[in-house]
């Protein structure tokens, strides 16, 4: 098998989003080899100091984490309602925003565990960080169901755990199952990024020159030597693990969107729910994951790894996704007109045209038409505009839960019982507040761990072919050409 | 107070250690460490080299059927804790201090499989996973907290750039002289005695 002569590196370097699948543009730039790589990865974890834009967001991002800590203390003590939500809209920003976190994590298993399978290597760049967003999305997205259900000292009584009353929780409830879905989803995230992680922090082990360092990276690498008989089992388990974690993800966004469809709402109590919730996910996350690369591989000269390629394909996935989602917007009111169904005819249409139609527009026109400019490549490979349109669909799939959830609840099947919802303050602040959480988490990530994911990284480069560089098999075997 | 001399050799050889720069050559002096019929060696390498491990002849893991069996287990534990906790009113005082629930809502079937059924497949999959991490740690045996491979200095480009072939002091065939001529033989950068 014959690999890209080297030469040509340097001109695909201009345009490396070319996919012609006999010569395919390098996952790794800049003649790199296997040393460079750790070199100038770990470099993010070693310069003495990290860029003083990182100082700066640390500290706006760490204050803003505070700020929610407070806000949460203030909601605790006070009560629920400090917040905007009413009757009948008894699920507002809260849920709003859990849905919203949930979901922005989604992608960051689509990469890691799904483009795995399907054997993407083109994932090993963003994967790491990818997986780490979406924990830090799904600690955001907890803190929501502990604090909404009011006296948040009984928040125990969301785990079948034995009390006082002998009572347990209900099964048939989907609100419970979102509580097994979403500690199963952080939980075996987590490994499955620890697991990951275990080689790229023995290479911060064996390159520590501190004390503190060497003791900490240690701890964690738990002893890695890189016996190619643990990276047998090694192998073995992160397949099984992404094996595992595939049908999990598209679990748990099916699993929040069944809160909704198994309930008689108009406007929630639809069969599409659960594929329209998983690819909104998908969409979402990956517009965070825009949102995050495009300034980190800038601020930490990343270029040669986070590649125009790398970036290219993520537009195409959120090309294709925005597009399903905006498919399954037209099909939920092709769906309301067909059944003949009086209150979910008007569900929909005042969705559009009621009083909540600024944020349905705003809605549509991030999520549905926003993306469609990724059809031309000039814009899928201009980094302004794939970091605008991220933007746009952040702000759009947010508005997506507000839709669900507001419009529904707000005018249902009574007139009598209709309302509108205003958010608080104390609303408003706390979902900043999260996305101080979120950012701090991910600086800290950004400056103590591997960024990217070095041993994988090395092992799609054409230098870590076996066969490589007319490197025959036993006789054959010639010295290698630099 | 002054130790003994060392009697035999493999009281103060842990092994050797043959360096290589590229996963073909290790490639290579793997399958002919294997075909020397060498037992207690190994190859530690920055990322899992393609095909090394046929080279080396280790035989696949059984990784995947104990996964299987936590598998199976979580999917009993979560149509265990359902059914007791939601369908049957049965008092476990005498095991352990809880009782039953027997939950009627909207007269649906007090065993109620296909409301069971998403709790069943998390719990599979949690206990799976973490079957999956626990089993490949325990047969890895990690943590380790020494190993004569991370003790010496020259080895720690082992998670950089460099690729090597350690062959232990206890397989029956290792003896100082030969299996150094040996390690020579497969041409490598340079070969380093490794401590215990």
């Amino acid at each position: 098998m014959s690999t890209m002569p080297f030469d040509n590196t340097a001109r695909l370097q201009v345009d490396n989003t070319l996919d012609d699948p006999r010569q395919r543009s390098p996952l790794v730039l800049g003649h790199h080899d296997f040393a460079t790589v750790t070199e100038e990865i770990c470099a993010v974890n070693e310069a003495p100091k990290p860029p003083k834009l990182w100082y700066i967001s640390l500290v706006i991002s760490a204050s803003l984490a505070g700020m929610l800590m407070m806000l949460v203390g203030y909601l605790i003590i006070t009560g629920v309602g400090v917040w905007g939500n009413n009757n009948p809209v008894m699920w507002g920003w809260p849920i709003v925003n859990f849905v919203f976190w949930v979901g922005i994590g989604h992608a960051g298993t689509l990469i890691s565990a799904i483009l795995f399978l399907f054997r993407q290597k083109w994932r090993t760049s963003i994967n790491r960080f990818a997986e780490a967003m979406t924990i830090f999305a799904v600690i955001c997205a907890g803190l929501y169901p502990g604090i909404h259900i009011g006296r948040v000292w009984l928040a125990y009584w969301l785990f079948p755990i034995p009390n006082q009353m002998d009572m347990w929780p209900q099964f048939r409830s989907p609100l419970l199952w979102d509580v097994f879905a979403v500690s199963t989803y952080f939980t075996v995230s987590l490994l499955f990024w620890y697991v990951g992680l275990i080689p790229d922090l023995a290479t911060l082990r064996d390159r520590a020159n501190t004390r503190i360092k060497a003791i900490a990276y240690g701890f964690f690498s738990l002893g890695w030597r890189g016996s190619m008989r643990h990276w047998h089992r090694y192998e073995r388990a992160y397949l099984l693990l992404a094996a595992l974690a595939t049908p999990l993800v598209l679990s748990v966004h099916s699993v929040v969107s069944f809160d909704f469809a198994t309930s008689q709402l108009p406007g929630w109590h639809t069969t599409i729910f659960p594929p329209y919730f998983v690819a909104g996910a998908i969409f979402s996350g990956f517009a965070m994951v825009m949102t995050l690369a495009i300034p980190a591989r800038q601020i930490w000269g990343l270029k040669n790894f986070i590649t125009m390629r790398h970036l290219e394909n993520m537009n195409k996935i959120i090309l294709l996704t925005g597009t399903m989602v905006g498919y399954a917007y037209a099909t939920e009111f092709f769906i309301a007109w067909y059944s003949g169904e009086l209150y979910e005819k008007f569900a929909f249409v005042n969705r559009a045209f009621g009083q909540y139609a600024w944020a349905y527009w705003i809605m549509v026109s991030c999520n549905v038409i926003s993306p469609q400019i990724f059809w031309f490549k000039r814009a899928r490979t201009s980094i302004w505009i794939m970091f605008i349109v991220s933007i746009f669909v952040n702000i759009g799939m947010w508005f997506e839960r507000f839709v669900i959830i507001v419009t529904s609840l707000a005018q249902d099947f009574l007139p009598g019982s209709w309302g509108y919802f205003t958010p608080t303050w104390v609303d408003i602040m706390t979902f900043i507040g999260t996305f101080g959480l979120f950012m701090t988490l991910f600086l800290l990530f950004i400056r103590f761990l591997p960024v990217l994911a070095i041993a994988e990284i090395k092992a799609v480069m054409p230098e870590a072919d076996p066969h490589a560089h007319g490197h025959g098999h036993g006789d054959e075997h010639e010295e290698v050409d630099e | 107070m002054s130790r003994t001399p060392p009697v035999t050799t493999r009281d103060r050889i842990w092994g050797y250690a043959a360096e290589f720069t590229t996963p073909a050559a290790i490639t290579d002096a793997a399958k002919k460490v294997a075909a020397a019929g060498y037992r207690w060696w190994d190859c530690h390498t920055p990322f899992p080299v393609h095909g090394l491990d046929t080279a080396m002849g280790v035989k696949p893991t059984i990784l995947p059927i104990i996964v299987f069996f936590g598998g199976i287990t979580g999917t009993m534990l979560a149509i265990f804790l359902q059914v007791f906790t939601n369908s049957l009113e049965i008092d476990l005082w005498a095991i352990v201090p809880v009782v039953g629930y027997q939950f009627e809502v909207s007269g649906k079937p007090l065993i109620s499989a296909p409301a069971f059924v998403p709790v069943m497949f998390e719990v599979t999959v949690l206990l799976s996973a973490l079957t999956t991490v626990g089993s490949m740690f325990a047969l890895n045996g990690l943590p380790c907290l020494y190993h004569p491979v991370l003790k010496s200095p020259k080895l720690a480009r082992i998670t950089d750039d460099r690729f090597y072939l350690v062959i232990e002091a206890r397989d029956p065939q290792f003896t100082d002289e030969s299996t150094r001529v040996f390690l020579e033989s497969l041409g490598p950068e340079s070969i380093e005695m490794l401590e215990p």
